[in-house]
């Protein structure tokens, strides 16, 4: 077996030497890729003298590898360029079918990465890819929602075609497992929010209005916005990601080619669970945020629990809970949508399944806080 | 002659309650190419995995160009890992990246060569496994299966490596297309000379390249020639030769070697 240390000591050499009119060029030692830099060194070095023949005498030669050839038949194009005839002498048949494979046709040394163009041009292809891009995006997704929409009526009209067991399944993963992070950060949001309510109320000798402030603000915009964003990152990540590892092992593919609508049997069950799973969270993270900021007015403004109710039943009234719940499913449906939408876009590889996956999560909070603002608009005009 | 390049003794794997080696023993040689034949579930491709360290054994040990790889830290497998090349199932290519890229990789790797001589050596390798110049351009997904296999062949012999190991090099390629891929594995055999590890269910493969063969039996290794493993007496061995497609491949075989013997 050949060591490390042996294959480093008997680097590839080449000696030239004078036989009457031609150039006898003995190569030895080991014309492999870890001497490839000493070998590269040598061959620059060798003097040929501008020979018109030359013989390469391979007796010596311990080991050669591609590299090492590749290196030698470079050589030997340059010194055939320059005019020698270069010939092999004690080549062992296997040298020569190395050396042989060497032969890369000139014809065929076509550029292997794709040519760079210019600045400009590179900006102007770039400008018009996106905005062909942006259009087709904006056409998938509108019809995307057109075939969720049928999906849905001809659910309706045949709910004995909703998968059930796959529904139940959701409502699982997305509403029960996430019961205790979504309770400990509602909790301490509520705690923020009451502690720095009371240190502003202070100052104007208003700490009990802490208690409308937490209610109100909990109930009607913050419960609901958390619970949103944070089953966006959890669940709609993982529905992406799930349908986007499907589409890349041809699994959603097969599912049609069985007969299986892959809206009916993966988007549907998803989107059903999320409207029923997330307005049930919506209700948990309030009453934790409730409890979170209980806690903080009881030790801190040294309340006790009745007046803190008391206080409560004054200040928030049914519609303020009812706005923070109604919004929900709606925001429901859009994680859902768009997390299936981009897990069924994801195309053939593992990359394409982390940008889907970021993309869900990115575009679903985005569309759940502008349509939180246009619910404001909504209601502010209906005076509510 | 010398010393084997791989040595397996005693080698025991399990998973959960399961046995899936007891004891296998294996030996492959310098400059052969060593097929490993099995039914599906017996074991193939969890041996591969162990002997190139992805997978720790159970019991036994591994020896690989003398050096046993469970016992060597990261810093030490690396020198030892270089000298093997891997072509799995599909490719395995680095989806993300182009042809050209992937073979370069293990050159920035394990090398500190110039950017135009490892270009150059790129190119070489592309035309051993005989893809045309522009494949190195396109990334994984633009290619078809069989360009795959070659480039990852072309990956896979990037460093020279002394030991070639191919998970089922001729799966899912046309009846065509695998004899080419066969050719090509004993030519670069030959001129690289590399000691190949194969999984194989392809009967023709076995017939056309494999020096020894390896069964994989009831949890231990039956090895030998062609012929003596087709003499072997277990009814497992003799339907795998004698099946409609053993005896087609053998006939193709004998033939071949009928007319070499002109």
């Amino acid at each position: 077996m050949d060591g490390e240390g042996s294959e480093r000591a008997e680097a590839g050499w080449a000696r030239g030497r004078f036989d009457g009119t031609a150039l006898v060029v003995t190569l030895g030692g080991r014309w492999t890729l870890a001497n490839a830099r000493s070998l590269e060194a040598t061959l620059a070095r060798l003097e040929t003298g501008g020979s018109k023949a030359m013989t390469l005498d391979m007796t010596k030669v311990a080991a050669i590898d591609s590299a090492g050839a590749w290196l030698l038949h470079r050589q030997i194009l340059r010194w055939q360029e320059a005019g020698s005839e270069i010939s092999l002498a004690n080549a062992s048949h296997a040298q020569t079918a190395l050396l042989a494979r060497m032969a890369i046709e000139g014809s065929e040394r076509r550029p292997l990465a794709r040519p760079a163009l210019g600045a400009l041009r590179e900006l102007a292809i770039r400008t018009g890819e996106a905005t062909v891009d942006f259009a087709a995006e904006a056409h998938a997704l509108v019809s995307f929602v057109g075939a969720v929409a049928t999906t849905w009526v001809r659910a309706l009209r045949r709910p004995g075609r909703v998968r059930l067991v796959s529904t139940v399944h959701h409502i699982e993963s997305i509403g029960i497992d996430a019961l205790p992070i979504m309770g400990l950060l509602a909790f301490l949001i509520g705690v923020v929010l009451a502690f720095q309510g009371a240190d502003q109320l202070r100052q104007y000798g208003a700490e009990v209005f802490t208690i409308n402030l937490l209610g109100v603000s909990v109930l009607r915009e913050i419960g609901v916005l958390i619970t949103a964003i944070m089953v966006a990152g959890r669940t709609g990540s993982a529905f992406a990601a799930e349908i986007g590892t499907m589409k890349v092992n041809q699994e959603v593919d097969a599912m049609r080619t069985l007969g299986l609508d892959p809206m009916e049997t993966l988007v549907l069950p998803r989107l059903i669970a999320l409207a029923i799973a997330l307005p049930m969270l919506v209700f948990y993270a309030d009453a934790m945020a409730l409890a979170g900021g209980a806690v903080m007015v009881i030790v801190g403004l040294d309340l006790s629990l009745a007046q803190f109710f008391e206080q409560l039943a004054g200040a928030v009234t049914l519609p303020t809970f009812a706005i923070g719940l109604i919004k929900a499913p709606v925001f429901a449906v859009l994680i859902g949508m768009v997390a299936c939408y981009e897990g069924l876009k994801v195309a053939g590889s593992a990359e394409s399944v982390g940008i889907h996956t970021t993309r869900s999560v990115v575009k679903s909070i985005f569309l759940v806080i502008v349509f939180d603002a246009g619910f404001s608009i909504l209601f502010s005009r209906l005076g509510i | 002659m010398t010393a084997p390049v791989i040595r397996v003794r005693g080698l025991v794997t399990r998973f959960g309650g399961q046995t899936v080696h007891d004891g296998l023993d294996l030996d492959v040689r310098r400059g052969e190419i060593l097929a490993i034949v099995g039914g599906s579930g017996s074991g193939k491709s969890v041996l591969l995995r162990t002997i190139l360290g992805l997978k720790r054994p159970d019991g036994g040990m591994i020896e690989v160009l003398g050096k046993n790889l469970s016992d060597l830290d990261d810093d030490a497998r690396r020198p030892v890992l270089r000298r093997m090349g891997v072509l799995f199932q599909d490719g395995a290519l680095f989806s993300a990246r182009t042809v050209a890229q992937n073979i370069r990789l293990p050159f920035t790797e394990h090398t500190d060569l110039d950017h135009r001589l490892v270009t150059q050596l790129i190119r070489v390798k592309l035309a051993m496994v005989g893809l045309p110049q522009e494949a190195g351009a396109k990334i994984p997904a633009e290619l078809s299966g069989g360009m795959r296999k070659r480039a990852g062949l072309a990956r896979a012999i990037a460093l020279d490596p002394d030991v070639l190991f191919l998970d089922e090099p001729t799966a899912g390629l046309d009846p065509i297309g695998a004899a080419k891929f066969d050719e090509l594995i004993r030519d670069l055999q030959r001129s690289l000379s590399l000691s190949v590890v194969m999984i194989t269910h392809d009967v023709d493969t076995l017939c056309a390249i494999a020096d020894r063969i390896a069964v994989l039996l009831d949890k231990k290794m039956v090895v030998g020639t062609l012929d003596e493993i087709r003499a072997y007496p277990h009814p497992w061995v003799q339907e795998y030769f004698s099946g409609p497609r053993g005896r087609a491949a053998q006939a193709g075989h004998d033939m071949q070697a009928g007319r070499k013997d002109d």
